[in-house]
């Protein structure tokens, strides 16, 4: 009950932000609807709607940690915390509170997106609605980072950080933009290394039914999501001792 | 039983020494300010009465309740109106008063009741669709301590509640927090002279983490033998150097 509450809370700040709603939903729909157009002018493989769509899902998905990040770094600043601190809320009700409303968010933001993509063309099947559900796994990912980045960064330092840097780097070791065989070398490593590529994997075998191509790629999201999660909820769990 | 117990408090962050062996006791339904220049350890004495900070040593009793031992119990009798303001900026100032019913674990009828009473007692009915964001300093430390009374405390503790707010809303929220007195137990932290002479029945100054005095502002004024209370507070403090 008064984890919900606190759950609500977070959920209704984060949804009457109407940058949240226009980064969230508009800009992956306008990249879809962008590179579909570029699709059809100059056809690239990459950017064919069933290769494309589960690669913008996911990059919709790294705002996640914006948005979370940048909430946590707000109440941490504005005193609110504290005041709640002094409250019976216990640490696991925070972690819930700030983690629970934002997988539906990432969920009602995929469903759009698999949406738009079939009405650009994606065929109607029964793997998007599994897409759907596999994004599950992948927000805990983005929103463990976002928790992170929440419980160490004050606010503006999170706009850099999650707002600047990570999107673009979850982006370019995705291999949502480009075929990241074509850069090869230590590029490649360090981004298969990373569970980003891994995230659009996922999504891409998903989307095809190709059961036996989920695997190793759900390992890396669920191994990096958890070990992001207990890494969060220990700086998380820190910074509230030194309140 | 006091309403507050307090045994050589002491908090030390590495070299420094925020609040050196504090001994005081306060009764219940009295109003206390705790005053002292910057560093004097008003913040971190509150922070540790009510469980933010851990005392490096000795105890506090809050109605009878150790603040070392039994943190969770001195939480659920306690309320808190931070230094900052410390609302939900998104949320309106009846959604702002409802989350804190939630965290207290009221039933719907209690949570209507609580925002119900507490918009009366604080003046709040006009104000309570706005967004909190929205509001004015003044609304906004108003809305705050409405918000630390949710939870229907024994114990409330306001640390510079009028700080950056004009005369008028000032003189606002002082009679807002005269009406609580003798209900309920309030520890006040405070930079005005006028307002802790204003409102508090004792006053405790601080200097470098220790207690230099604590009696009703009339007795400190006569012992000081100043005839304004900020006279007699920079004359106590000078000679606590000497």
């Amino acid at each position: 009950m008064r984890m919900w509450t606190f759950a609500g809370r977070n959920a209704k700040e984060l949804l009457r932000d109407p940058l949240n709603l226009a980064f969230s939903l508009g800009f992956p729909l306008a990249l879809l609807l962008l590179l579909s157009i570029i699709q059809k002018n100059i056809p690239v493989p990459l950017f064919e709607i069933r290769h494309l769509t589960p690669g913008i899902g996911v990059f919709g998905l790294s705002f996640m940690t914006l948005f979370s990040a940048t909430l946590i770094a707000k109440d941490r600043e504005s005193a609110l915390l504290q005041r709640l601190y002094t409250t019976p809320l216990t640490p696991m009700d925070f972690i819930l509170g700030y983690t629970l409303p934002l997988i539906p968010m990432a969920v009602a933001q995929s469903a759009v997106c698999y949406l738009a993509a079939m009405v650009l063309g994606l065929a109607p099947t029964v793997h998007v609605f599994a897409c759907i559900l596999f994004t599950v796994p992948i927000s805990l990912l983005y929103i463990a980072l976002g928790l992170l980045c929440g419980s160490v960064l004050n606010d503006k330092q999170v706009g850099g950080v999650c707002g600047a840097l990570l999107t673009n780097l979850s982006a370019w070791l995705s291999g949502i933009w480009f075929d990241l065989s074509l850069v090869g070398g230590t590029f490649q490593v360090i981004a298969d290394l990373l569970p980003f590529v891994h995230a659009v994997e996922l999504q891409r075998a998903v989307l095809l039914g190709d059961h036996s191509a989920i695997f190793p790629h759900l390992w890396y999201v669920l191994g990096y999501g958890i070990a992001l999660l207990m890494l969060a909820v220990t700086l998380f769990l820190r910074q509230m001792k030194r309140q | 039983m006091d309403g507050i117990a307090i045994y050589n408090l002491t908090k030390k962050y590495k070299d420094v020494t925020a609040v050196d062996g504090l001994d005081l006791q306060v009764k219940k339904g009295e109003l206390i300010s705790l005053l002292g220049v910057n560093g004097a350890g008003k913040t971190t004495t509150v922070k540790m009465l009510s469980c933010l900070t851990r005392p490096t040593s000795g105890d506090a009793q809050l109605m009878g309740k150790s603040i070392v031992k039994e943190p969770g119990a001195v939480k659920a009798i306690i309320g808190v109106a931070p230094q900052e303001t410390a609302v939900a900026p998104g949320l309106s100032v009846r959604e702002n008063l409802a989350l804190l019913c939630g965290v207290h674990g009221f039933d719907r009828q209690k949570k209507e009741e609580k925002i119900r009473e507490l918009s009366e007692k604080m003046g709040l009915a006009s104000v309570m669709e706005k967004k909190a964001g929205k509001l004015s300093g003044g609304w906004q430390r108003r809305l705050s301590i409405a918000m630390a009374l949710i939870g229907e405390p024994k114990i409330l503790f306001l640390d510079e509640p009028t700080l950056g707010l004009d005369v008028l809303a000032r003189s606002q929220l002082w009679d807002t927090i005269r009406t609580l007195k003798g209900k309920v137990t309030i520890v006040l932290t405070t930079h005005y002279m006028e307002e802790a002479e204003a409102l508090s029945d004792r006053v405790a100054i601080l200097k470098a983490g220790r207690l230099l005095v604590f009696d009703t502002p009339a007795k400190i004024k006569e012992s000081a033998n100043a005839d304004r209370f900020e006279e007699a507070f920079i004359r106590l403090n000078r000679e606590g150097d000497q």
